[in-house]
Protein backbone atom coordinates (compact mmCIF):
# COMPACT_ATOMS: atom_id res chain seq x y z
CA UNK A 1 0.00 0.00 0.00
CA UNK A 2 1.64 3.59 -0.85
CA UNK A 3 -1.54 5.45 -1.54
CA UNK A 4 -2.22 7.97 1.83
CA UNK A 5 -4.13 6.38 4.80
CA UNK A 6 -7.67 8.05 4.43
CA UNK A 7 -8.00 9.01 8.41
CA UNK A 8 -5.07 9.89 10.45
CA UNK A 9 -5.54 8.93 14.02
CA UNK A 10 -4.19 10.40 17.14
CA UNK A 11 -2.76 8.37 19.15
CA UNK A 12 -1.83 9.17 23.29
CA UNK A 13 1.23 8.15 24.32
CA UNK A 14 1.62 6.81 27.68
CA UNK A 15 -0.81 4.51 29.81
CA UNK A 16 -2.81 3.84 27.01
CA UNK A 17 -0.44 3.60 23.91
CA UNK A 18 0.48 -0.14 23.99
CA UNK A 19 -3.25 -1.19 23.99
CA UNK A 20 -4.44 1.25 21.41
CA UNK A 21 -1.32 -0.13 19.36
CA UNK A 22 -2.37 -3.62 20.14
CA UNK A 23 -5.99 -2.86 18.92
CA UNK A 24 -4.86 -1.09 15.63
CA UNK A 25 -2.56 -3.68 14.90
CA UNK A 26 -5.72 -6.12 15.67
CA UNK A 27 -7.74 -4.54 12.85
CA UNK A 28 -4.65 -4.31 10.30
CA UNK A 29 -2.82 -1.58 10.60
CA UNK A 30 0.78 -1.99 10.98
CA UNK A 31 2.05 0.38 14.09
CA UNK A 32 5.47 -1.62 13.99
CA UNK A 33 7.05 1.81 12.93
CA UNK A 34 5.33 3.70 15.89
CA UNK A 35 6.18 0.97 18.38
CA UNK A 36 10.01 1.61 17.31
CA UNK A 37 9.84 5.19 17.42
CA UNK A 38 10.37 6.79 20.90
CA UNK A 39 11.05 10.40 19.78
CA UNK A 40 9.42 10.63 16.37
CA UNK A 41 5.25 12.00 16.73
CA UNK A 42 4.24 12.02 12.96
CA UNK A 43 3.77 8.46 11.01
CA UNK A 44 2.46 9.77 7.87
CA UNK A 45 2.31 6.18 6.26
CA UNK A 46 0.35 4.62 8.67
CA UNK A 47 -1.57 7.71 9.53
CA UNK A 48 -0.84 7.91 13.02
CA UNK A 49 0.33 10.82 15.02
CA UNK A 50 1.33 10.50 18.81
CA UNK A 51 1.23 12.96 20.83
CA UNK A 52 0.59 13.44 24.97
CA UNK A 53 -2.97 12.39 25.95
CA UNK A 54 -4.27 15.26 27.04
CA UNK A 55 -3.37 17.18 23.76
CA UNK A 56 -5.99 14.36 21.89
CA UNK A 57 -9.04 16.19 22.20
CA UNK A 58 -7.30 19.55 21.00
CA UNK A 59 -6.04 17.62 17.51
CA UNK A 60 -9.21 15.90 17.06
CA UNK A 61 -11.39 18.96 17.87
CA UNK A 62 -9.73 21.19 15.28
CA UNK A 63 -9.52 18.39 12.48
CA UNK A 64 -6.04 18.39 13.20
CA UNK A 65 -6.31 14.44 13.42
CA UNK A 66 -10.06 13.00 11.67
CA UNK A 67 -10.26 10.29 15.09
CA UNK A 68 -8.19 9.91 17.96
CA UNK A 69 -8.10 7.74 21.41
CA UNK A 70 -8.56 9.64 24.64
CA UNK A 71 -9.39 8.22 28.34
CA UNK A 72 -13.06 9.50 29.69
CA UNK A 73 -11.58 11.40 32.15
CA UNK A 74 -9.34 13.60 29.85
CA UNK A 75 -12.92 13.98 27.86
CA UNK A 76 -14.73 15.09 31.13
CA UNK A 77 -11.87 17.53 32.00
CA UNK A 78 -12.27 19.21 28.21
CA UNK A 79 -16.33 19.15 28.04
CA UNK A 80 -15.94 22.17 26.13
CA UNK A 81 -14.29 20.50 23.19
CA UNK A 82 -16.70 19.86 19.92
CA UNK A 83 -15.99 15.73 19.25
CA UNK A 84 -17.66 12.92 18.69
CA UNK A 85 -17.69 10.17 21.31
CA UNK A 86 -18.02 6.94 18.73
CA UNK A 87 -17.16 3.78 21.04
CA UNK A 88 -15.83 2.81 24.34
CA UNK A 89 -12.81 0.75 23.71
CA UNK A 90 -12.92 -1.09 27.16
CA UNK A 91 -9.19 -1.34 28.12
CA UNK A 92 -7.34 1.52 30.36
CA UNK A 93 -9.80 1.39 33.17
CA UNK A 94 -9.63 3.54 36.13
CA UNK A 95 -11.50 5.41 38.60
CA UNK A 96 -11.64 9.25 39.10
CA UNK A 97 -11.93 9.20 43.23
CA UNK A 98 -11.93 11.48 46.16
CA UNK A 99 -8.95 10.14 48.20
CA UNK A 100 -7.72 11.80 51.71
CA UNK A 101 -5.34 10.57 54.67
CA UNK A 102 -6.51 7.19 56.13
CA UNK A 103 -8.25 7.66 59.80
CA UNK A 104 -11.07 10.27 60.68
CA UNK A 105 -11.44 11.99 57.19
CA UNK A 106 -10.04 15.55 57.37
CA UNK A 107 -12.31 16.67 54.69
CA UNK A 108 -15.38 16.26 56.93
CA UNK A 109 -13.82 18.21 59.57
CA UNK A 110 -12.95 20.81 57.12
CA UNK A 111 -16.43 21.28 55.88
CA UNK A 112 -17.62 20.93 59.74
CA UNK A 113 -15.22 23.15 60.94
CA UNK A 114 -14.31 25.71 58.09
CA UNK A 115 -17.27 25.69 55.62
CA UNK A 116 -14.99 24.96 52.77
CA UNK A 117 -12.70 21.62 51.59
CA UNK A 118 -9.46 22.39 49.79
CA UNK A 119 -9.02 19.51 46.95
CA UNK A 120 -5.87 19.77 45.01
CA UNK A 121 -6.05 18.14 41.23
CA UNK A 122 -4.89 17.55 37.87
CA UNK A 123 -8.98 17.46 36.74
CA UNK A 124 -10.06 20.55 38.18
CA UNK A 125 -13.62 21.00 36.22
CA UNK A 126 -14.36 17.47 37.36
CA UNK A 127 -13.62 18.08 41.11
CA UNK A 128 -15.56 21.30 41.40
CA UNK A 129 -18.45 19.74 39.30
CA UNK A 130 -18.64 16.82 41.62
CA UNK A 131 -18.45 18.89 44.49
CA UNK A 132 -21.10 21.12 43.18
CA UNK A 133 -23.34 18.56 42.29
CA UNK A 134 -22.97 16.80 45.76
CA UNK A 135 -23.56 20.44 47.26
CA UNK A 136 -20.32 21.06 49.08
CA UNK A 137 -18.06 24.30 48.76
CA UNK A 138 -14.57 23.35 47.62
CA UNK A 139 -11.20 25.26 46.66
CA UNK A 140 -10.04 23.79 43.92
CA UNK A 141 -6.35 23.80 43.54
CA UNK A 142 -4.12 22.85 40.32
CA UNK A 143 -1.53 20.91 40.50
CA UNK A 144 0.41 19.60 37.69
CA UNK A 145 2.51 16.75 39.45
CA UNK A 146 1.84 13.98 42.20
CA UNK A 147 -0.99 15.26 43.83
CA UNK A 148 -0.44 12.67 46.56
CA UNK A 149 1.96 14.96 48.47
CA UNK A 150 -1.21 17.71 49.13
CA UNK A 151 -2.07 16.21 51.46
CA UNK A 152 0.07 15.05 53.30
CA UNK A 153 1.74 18.36 53.11
CA UNK A 154 -0.98 20.53 54.47
CA UNK A 155 -1.96 22.22 50.81
CA UNK A 156 -5.36 20.63 50.95
CA UNK A 157 -7.70 18.30 52.78
CA UNK A 158 -8.16 15.84 49.66
CA UNK A 159 -7.51 15.25 46.09
CA UNK A 160 -9.50 14.20 43.24
CA UNK A 161 -7.14 11.85 40.93
CA UNK A 162 -7.41 8.99 38.91
CA UNK A 163 -6.38 5.56 40.06
CA UNK A 164 -5.99 2.12 38.28
CA UNK A 165 -5.29 -0.04 41.35
CA UNK A 166 -5.09 2.26 44.13
CA UNK A 167 -1.30 1.27 44.85
CA UNK A 168 0.29 4.90 44.57
CA UNK A 169 -2.54 6.09 47.04
CA UNK A 170 -2.15 3.68 49.50
CA UNK A 171 1.56 4.25 49.56
CA UNK A 172 0.86 7.33 50.92
CA UNK A 173 -1.20 6.36 53.44
CA UNK A 174 -4.25 7.97 51.22
CA UNK A 175 -7.79 5.65 51.20
CA UNK A 176 -10.47 6.51 48.77
CA UNK A 177 -13.65 8.15 50.32
CA UNK A 178 -15.73 8.35 47.04
CA UNK A 179 -15.69 7.06 43.50
CA UNK A 180 -16.73 9.72 40.88
CA UNK A 181 -16.83 8.22 37.92
CA UNK A 182 -15.33 4.89 35.66
CA UNK A 183 -12.95 6.20 33.04
CA UNK A 184 -12.12 3.81 30.02
CA UNK A 185 -10.64 4.60 27.01
CA UNK A 186 -12.55 6.24 23.93
CA UNK A 187 -12.55 6.91 20.26
CA UNK A 188 -13.53 10.04 18.87
CA UNK A 189 -13.84 11.72 15.90
CA UNK A 190 -14.10 15.07 14.69
CA UNK A 191 -17.34 16.51 13.78
CA UNK A 192 -16.77 17.40 10.10
CA UNK A 193 -14.08 14.48 9.02
CA UNK A 194 -17.55 12.30 11.05
CA UNK A 195 -19.71 13.60 7.74
CA UNK A 196 -16.83 13.84 5.54
CA UNK A 197 -15.33 10.73 5.81
CA UNK A 198 -18.26 8.85 6.95
CA UNK A 199 -17.25 5.52 5.28
CA UNK A 200 -13.62 5.73 6.10
CA UNK A 201 -14.79 5.96 10.12
CA UNK A 202 -17.64 3.96 10.10
CA UNK A 203 -15.55 1.03 8.60
CA UNK A 204 -12.85 1.78 10.98
CA UNK A 205 -15.23 1.73 14.30
CA UNK A 206 -16.62 -1.76 13.38
CA UNK A 207 -14.07 -3.55 13.09
CA UNK A 208 -12.63 -1.58 16.35
CA UNK A 209 -15.80 -3.04 17.60
CA UNK A 210 -15.40 -6.42 16.23
CA UNK A 211 -11.97 -6.63 17.81
CA UNK A 212 -12.98 -5.51 20.78
CA UNK A 213 -15.74 -8.08 21.20
CA UNK B 1 5.21 48.16 21.57
CA UNK B 2 3.41 49.18 23.97
CA UNK B 3 0.48 47.07 25.18
CA UNK B 4 -3.12 47.91 24.67
CA UNK B 5 -5.32 44.74 24.51
CA UNK B 6 -8.53 44.10 23.53
CA UNK B 7 -11.37 42.11 24.82
CA UNK B 8 -10.89 38.42 24.86
CA UNK B 9 -12.07 36.65 21.51
CA UNK B 10 -12.35 39.59 19.55
CA UNK B 11 -9.65 41.11 16.86
CA UNK B 12 -8.60 43.61 14.85
CA UNK B 13 -8.83 43.19 10.73
CA UNK B 14 -5.57 44.43 8.92
CA UNK B 15 -5.76 45.68 5.02
CA UNK B 16 -5.28 41.73 3.47
CA UNK B 17 -7.22 40.15 5.26
CA UNK B 18 -9.88 42.83 5.36
CA UNK B 19 -9.73 42.95 1.52
CA UNK B 20 -10.08 39.40 1.18
CA UNK B 21 -13.53 39.29 3.80
CA UNK B 22 -15.18 42.03 1.76
CA UNK B 23 -14.61 39.95 -1.78
CA UNK B 24 -16.54 37.23 0.24
CA UNK B 25 -19.23 39.53 1.35
CA UNK B 26 -19.74 41.55 -1.45
CA UNK B 27 -20.09 37.91 -3.67
CA UNK B 28 -22.71 36.64 -1.09
CA UNK B 29 -24.70 40.23 -1.44
CA UNK B 30 -24.83 39.91 -5.20
CA UNK B 31 -25.90 35.96 -4.98
CA UNK B 32 -28.81 37.41 -2.15
CA UNK B 33 -29.90 40.54 -4.67
CA UNK B 34 -29.94 38.22 -7.54
CA UNK B 35 -32.16 36.08 -5.65
CA UNK B 36 -34.74 38.79 -4.42
CA UNK B 37 -33.21 39.37 -0.83
CA UNK B 38 -33.23 42.32 0.40
CA UNK B 39 -30.60 43.67 2.88
CA UNK B 40 -31.49 44.13 6.13
CA UNK B 41 -30.19 46.07 9.47
CA UNK B 42 -31.20 45.64 13.05
CA UNK B 43 -29.34 47.08 16.05
CA UNK B 44 -26.24 45.33 17.73
CA UNK B 45 -28.17 45.56 21.33
CA UNK B 46 -31.63 44.13 22.12
CA UNK B 47 -33.81 43.81 25.12
CA UNK B 48 -32.67 40.86 26.61
CA UNK B 49 -36.56 40.34 26.62
CA UNK B 50 -36.81 39.92 22.83
CA UNK B 51 -33.94 37.73 23.00
CA UNK B 52 -35.47 35.67 25.71
CA UNK B 53 -38.75 34.74 22.78
CA UNK B 54 -36.20 32.97 20.91
CA UNK B 55 -35.87 30.91 23.88
CA UNK B 56 -31.70 30.78 22.73
CA UNK B 57 -30.44 28.44 25.50
CA UNK B 58 -26.35 26.90 25.28
CA UNK B 59 -25.13 30.01 27.62
CA UNK B 60 -26.54 32.19 24.40
CA UNK B 61 -25.86 35.30 24.66
CA UNK B 62 -23.15 36.31 26.46
CA UNK B 63 -22.77 40.30 26.92
CA UNK B 64 -25.43 42.27 29.30
CA UNK B 65 -25.19 45.93 30.33
CA UNK B 66 -27.97 47.98 31.26
CA UNK B 67 -29.24 51.28 29.91
CA UNK B 68 -30.49 54.51 31.56
CA UNK B 69 -33.89 52.76 32.43
CA UNK B 70 -32.19 49.82 33.98
CA UNK B 71 -33.51 48.03 31.25
CA UNK B 72 -31.19 44.84 30.29
CA UNK B 73 -29.87 44.77 26.80
CA UNK B 74 -27.89 41.83 24.92
CA UNK B 75 -25.74 41.94 22.34
CA UNK B 76 -27.55 39.96 19.49
CA UNK B 77 -26.03 36.18 19.69
CA UNK B 78 -27.69 35.77 16.19
CA UNK B 79 -29.42 37.42 13.84
CA UNK B 80 -32.42 35.00 13.01
CA UNK B 81 -33.92 36.35 16.36
CA UNK B 82 -33.86 40.12 15.76
CA UNK B 83 -35.01 39.68 11.84
CA UNK B 84 -38.27 37.53 13.87
CA UNK B 85 -38.53 40.93 15.75
CA UNK B 86 -38.45 42.95 12.62
CA UNK B 87 -40.65 40.96 10.17
CA UNK B 88 -43.51 40.48 13.06
CA UNK B 89 -43.30 45.00 13.92
CA UNK B 90 -42.04 46.35 10.78
CA UNK B 91 -43.52 44.11 8.13
CA UNK B 92 -46.59 43.48 10.24
CA UNK B 93 -49.29 43.47 7.48
CA UNK B 94 -46.89 42.60 4.12
CA UNK B 95 -47.98 40.47 2.14
CA UNK B 96 -45.57 36.86 2.43
CA UNK B 97 -43.01 35.53 1.94
CA UNK B 98 -40.43 37.76 3.06
CA UNK B 99 -36.75 37.94 1.64
CA UNK B 100 -34.50 39.36 3.78
CA UNK B 101 -30.42 39.47 3.73
CA UNK B 102 -27.68 40.43 6.24
CA UNK B 103 -24.08 40.58 6.71
CA UNK B 104 -23.92 41.66 10.69
CA UNK B 105 -21.91 41.11 13.40
CA UNK B 106 -23.30 38.74 16.16
CA UNK B 107 -21.51 38.13 19.89
CA UNK B 108 -21.26 34.63 22.19
CA UNK B 109 -19.13 33.75 24.57
CA UNK B 110 -17.54 30.89 23.40
CA UNK B 111 -14.04 29.76 24.01
CA UNK B 112 -11.53 32.04 21.44
CA UNK B 113 -9.31 29.70 19.20
CA UNK B 114 -8.81 29.57 15.78
CA UNK B 115 -12.55 30.40 13.73
CA UNK B 116 -14.17 30.97 17.43
CA UNK B 117 -14.68 34.62 17.64
CA UNK B 118 -16.91 36.00 20.59
CA UNK B 119 -17.64 39.17 17.79
CA UNK B 120 -18.09 37.29 14.40
CA UNK B 121 -19.49 38.60 10.86
CA UNK B 122 -22.71 36.69 9.66
CA UNK B 123 -23.40 36.31 5.99
CA UNK B 124 -27.18 35.39 5.89
CA UNK B 125 -30.70 34.86 4.73
CA UNK B 126 -33.87 34.86 6.17
CA UNK B 127 -36.70 33.41 3.98
CA UNK B 128 -40.99 34.50 5.93
CA UNK B 129 -43.87 32.80 5.03
CA UNK B 130 -42.39 30.45 2.75
CA UNK B 131 -43.60 26.51 3.80
CA UNK B 132 -41.54 23.37 3.73
CA UNK B 133 -40.61 21.58 1.11
CA UNK B 134 -40.31 24.52 -1.34
CA UNK B 135 -38.53 27.28 1.22
CA UNK B 136 -36.25 24.75 2.57
CA UNK B 137 -35.12 23.86 -0.61
CA UNK B 138 -34.57 27.39 -1.98
CA UNK B 139 -32.85 28.28 1.06
CA UNK B 140 -30.72 25.35 0.65
CA UNK B 141 -30.20 26.48 -3.23
CA UNK B 142 -29.01 29.99 -2.40
CA UNK B 143 -26.68 28.78 0.10
CA UNK B 144 -25.26 26.70 -2.26
CA UNK B 145 -24.92 29.44 -4.90
CA UNK B 146 -23.31 31.76 -2.70
CA UNK B 147 -20.64 28.67 -1.69
CA UNK B 148 -20.01 28.33 -5.49
CA UNK B 149 -19.90 32.00 -6.19
CA UNK B 150 -17.10 32.75 -3.66
CA UNK B 151 -15.08 29.79 -4.84
CA UNK B 152 -15.57 27.15 -2.29
CA UNK B 153 -14.87 23.54 -4.01
CA UNK B 154 -15.31 20.74 -1.57
CA UNK B 155 -17.80 22.00 0.38
CA UNK B 156 -21.24 19.59 1.54
CA UNK B 157 -24.17 20.53 3.26
CA UNK B 158 -25.38 17.91 6.03
CA UNK B 159 -29.13 18.34 6.26
CA UNK B 160 -31.26 16.65 9.12
CA UNK B 161 -34.60 17.05 10.95
CA UNK B 162 -34.86 17.61 14.34
CA UNK B 163 -38.50 16.29 14.21
CA UNK B 164 -36.66 12.91 13.37
CA UNK B 165 -35.16 11.58 16.79
CA UNK B 166 -38.03 13.14 19.00
CA UNK B 167 -40.47 10.80 16.51
CA UNK B 168 -37.85 7.80 17.16
CA UNK B 169 -38.44 8.62 21.03
CA UNK B 170 -42.01 9.17 20.50
CA UNK B 171 -42.18 5.59 18.75
CA UNK B 172 -40.36 4.18 22.16
CA UNK B 173 -42.80 6.28 24.81
CA UNK B 174 -39.05 7.31 26.09
CA UNK B 175 -40.47 9.95 28.95
CA UNK B 176 -38.40 12.23 31.08
CA UNK B 177 -36.01 12.00 32.72
CA UNK B 178 -34.34 9.52 30.36
CA UNK B 179 -35.63 11.44 27.24
CA UNK B 180 -33.42 14.26 28.17
CA UNK B 181 -30.43 12.13 29.11
CA UNK B 182 -30.26 10.62 25.66
CA UNK B 183 -31.07 14.61 23.86
CA UNK B 184 -28.67 16.11 25.92
CA UNK B 185 -26.26 13.24 24.97
CA UNK B 186 -27.27 13.38 21.16
CA UNK B 187 -26.24 17.12 21.50
CA UNK B 188 -22.96 16.31 23.31
CA UNK B 189 -22.07 13.99 20.51
CA UNK B 190 -21.59 11.51 22.96
CA UNK B 191 -22.84 8.28 21.44
CA UNK B 192 -21.15 6.06 24.27
CA UNK B 193 -23.87 7.60 26.56
CA UNK B 194 -26.63 7.55 24.18
CA UNK B 195 -26.12 3.74 23.70
CA UNK B 196 -26.20 3.35 27.31
CA UNK B 197 -29.24 5.58 28.39
CA UNK B 198 -31.06 3.77 25.62
CA UNK B 199 -30.19 0.03 26.93
CA UNK B 200 -30.76 1.00 30.84
CA UNK B 201 -34.40 1.23 29.34
CA UNK B 202 -34.71 -2.19 28.56
CA UNK B 203 -36.92 -1.46 24.92
CA UNK B 204 -37.30 -4.44 22.41
CA UNK B 205 -34.45 -4.10 20.06
CA UNK B 206 -36.66 -2.85 17.26
CA UNK B 207 -37.28 0.24 19.32
CA UNK B 208 -34.36 0.48 21.09
CA UNK B 209 -31.83 -0.12 17.70
CA UNK B 210 -33.04 3.21 15.73
CA UNK B 211 -32.29 5.14 18.46
CA UNK B 212 -28.77 3.95 19.03
CA UNK B 213 -28.25 3.71 15.10
CA UNK B 214 -29.76 6.62 13.81
CA UNK B 215 -27.08 8.96 14.82
CA UNK B 216 -24.48 7.05 13.13
CA UNK B 217 -27.01 7.40 9.79
CA UNK B 218 -25.59 9.74 7.54
CA UNK B 219 -24.59 9.89 3.75
CA UNK B 220 -26.54 9.61 0.02
CA UNK B 221 -30.45 9.63 -0.04
CA UNK B 222 -30.26 5.65 0.85
CA UNK B 223 -30.10 6.68 4.57
CA UNK B 224 -33.46 7.66 4.23
CA UNK B 225 -34.74 4.34 2.70
CA UNK B 226 -33.31 2.70 5.88
CA UNK B 227 -36.34 4.23 8.47
CA UNK B 228 -39.22 2.17 9.51
CA UNK B 229 -42.28 3.46 11.24
CA UNK B 230 -42.88 6.69 12.64
CA UNK B 231 -39.07 7.30 11.66
CA UNK B 232 -39.91 6.97 8.34
CA UNK B 233 -42.59 9.02 7.95
CA UNK B 234 -40.68 11.98 10.41
CA UNK B 235 -38.27 12.00 7.54
CA UNK B 236 -41.00 12.41 4.42
CA UNK B 237 -39.99 15.94 4.91
CA UNK B 238 -36.16 15.38 4.22
CA UNK B 239 -37.63 13.37 0.89
CA UNK B 240 -39.97 15.95 -0.12
CA UNK B 241 -36.63 18.35 0.08
CA UNK B 242 -34.47 15.99 -1.92
CA UNK B 243 -37.12 15.58 -4.54
CA UNK B 244 -37.06 19.42 -5.23
CA UNK B 245 -33.51 20.32 -5.11
CA UNK B 246 -31.72 20.89 -8.42
CA UNK B 247 -29.45 17.90 -9.20
CA UNK B 248 -26.31 20.25 -8.31
CA UNK B 249 -27.62 21.26 -5.30
CA UNK B 250 -28.57 17.68 -4.22
CA UNK B 251 -25.09 16.11 -4.86
CA UNK B 252 -24.14 18.48 -1.93
CA UNK B 253 -26.38 17.40 0.29
CA UNK B 254 -25.33 14.87 3.06
CA UNK B 255 -28.31 13.36 5.12
CA UNK B 256 -28.01 13.24 8.32
CA UNK B 257 -29.87 11.83 10.94
CA UNK B 258 -28.62 12.71 13.95
CA UNK B 259 -28.11 16.81 12.99
CA UNK B 260 -29.64 18.24 15.58
CA UNK B 261 -28.73 21.97 16.86
CA UNK B 262 -28.52 23.60 20.18
CA UNK B 263 -30.49 26.67 19.72
CA UNK B 264 -34.42 26.06 20.48
CA UNK B 265 -36.06 27.56 18.00
CA UNK B 266 -35.67 25.17 14.99
CA UNK B 267 -38.71 23.24 14.30
CA UNK B 268 -37.65 20.72 10.68
CA UNK B 269 -35.35 20.72 8.49
CA UNK B 270 -31.88 21.95 9.80
CA UNK B 271 -28.08 21.84 7.88
CA UNK B 272 -24.34 22.67 8.77
CA UNK B 273 -22.30 23.45 6.19
CA UNK B 274 -18.20 21.21 6.31
CA UNK B 275 -15.28 21.80 4.04
CA UNK B 276 -12.49 19.44 4.34
CA UNK B 277 -10.35 22.44 4.80
CA UNK B 278 -11.69 23.27 8.13
CA UNK B 279 -12.75 21.08 11.02
CA UNK B 280 -15.45 22.98 12.71
CA UNK B 281 -18.95 23.81 10.41
CA UNK B 282 -18.54 27.01 8.43
CA UNK B 283 -22.40 27.70 8.41
CA UNK B 284 -25.88 26.31 9.77
CA UNK B 285 -29.50 27.09 9.66
CA UNK B 286 -32.85 25.42 9.41
CA UNK B 287 -36.42 25.82 9.63
CA UNK B 288 -38.04 27.90 12.29
CA UNK B 289 -41.86 27.80 12.00
CA UNK B 290 -42.82 28.65 15.71
CA UNK B 291 -40.53 31.87 16.18
CA UNK B 292 -42.56 34.29 14.35
CA UNK B 293 -45.41 33.45 16.34
CA UNK B 294 -44.18 34.06 19.55
CA UNK B 295 -43.70 37.74 18.07
CA UNK B 296 -46.99 37.76 16.60
CA UNK B 297 -46.83 36.89 13.84
CA UNK B 298 -47.31 33.48 12.67
CA UNK B 299 -45.92 32.60 9.62
CA UNK B 300 -43.38 29.39 8.73
CA UNK B 301 -39.89 30.61 8.14
CA UNK B 302 -36.30 28.78 7.32
CA UNK B 303 -32.72 30.78 7.51
CA UNK B 304 -29.00 30.34 7.29
CA UNK B 305 -25.97 32.21 7.99
CA UNK B 306 -22.67 31.32 7.02
CA UNK B 307 -19.72 33.06 9.15
CA UNK B 308 -17.74 34.59 6.85
CA UNK B 309 -14.35 34.36 8.48
CA UNK B 310 -14.53 30.70 9.15
CA UNK B 311 -15.48 30.65 5.24
CA UNK B 312 -12.14 32.65 4.60
CA UNK B 313 -10.04 30.39 6.46
CA UNK B 314 -11.67 27.54 4.56
CA UNK B 315 -10.79 29.09 1.32
CA UNK B 316 -7.79 29.68 1.96
CA UNK B 317 -7.29 26.06 3.33
CA UNK B 318 -8.17 24.51 0.05
CA UNK B 319 -6.15 27.56 -1.46
CA UNK B 320 -3.11 25.55 0.42
CA UNK B 321 -4.01 21.99 -0.10
CA UNK B 322 -4.87 22.25 -4.01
Amino acid sequence: MTSAPALTIAVPRGALMRDTLDRLDAIGLDTAEVRANDRKLLFRDVGVVTMRPSDVPTYVSAGAADIGIAGKDVLLEQREREVYELLDLGYGGCTMVVASVGGADPMAEALRRLGVVRIATKYPKIAARHFEETGRQAEIVEVKGSVELAPLTGLAEGIVDLTATGTTLAENGLVVREEIVRCTARLIANPVAHKLKATAIDALLERLRAAGA
Amino acid sequence: VTSHPIPSGTRDVLPDEMRELRAISATALRVFTDAGYGEVSTPALEYESTLARGDVSHGLPAYRLFDEQGDVLVLRSDMTVPIARLVATRFAHAEPPLRLCYLAHAYRGVRPQRGQSREFLQAGIELVGAPAPEGTAEALTVLCDVLDAVGLAGYRVGLGDVALFQALLDEADVAAPAREAILTALVARDLVSLEREVHELGLAEDLAGPLVRAPQLRGGPEVLGALEGHAHEAAEGLRRIHALLAPRVAARVIFDLGLVRNLDYYTGAVFQVYDPALGEAIGSGGRYDDLLGRFGRPLPAVGWALNVERLHIALAGEERGA
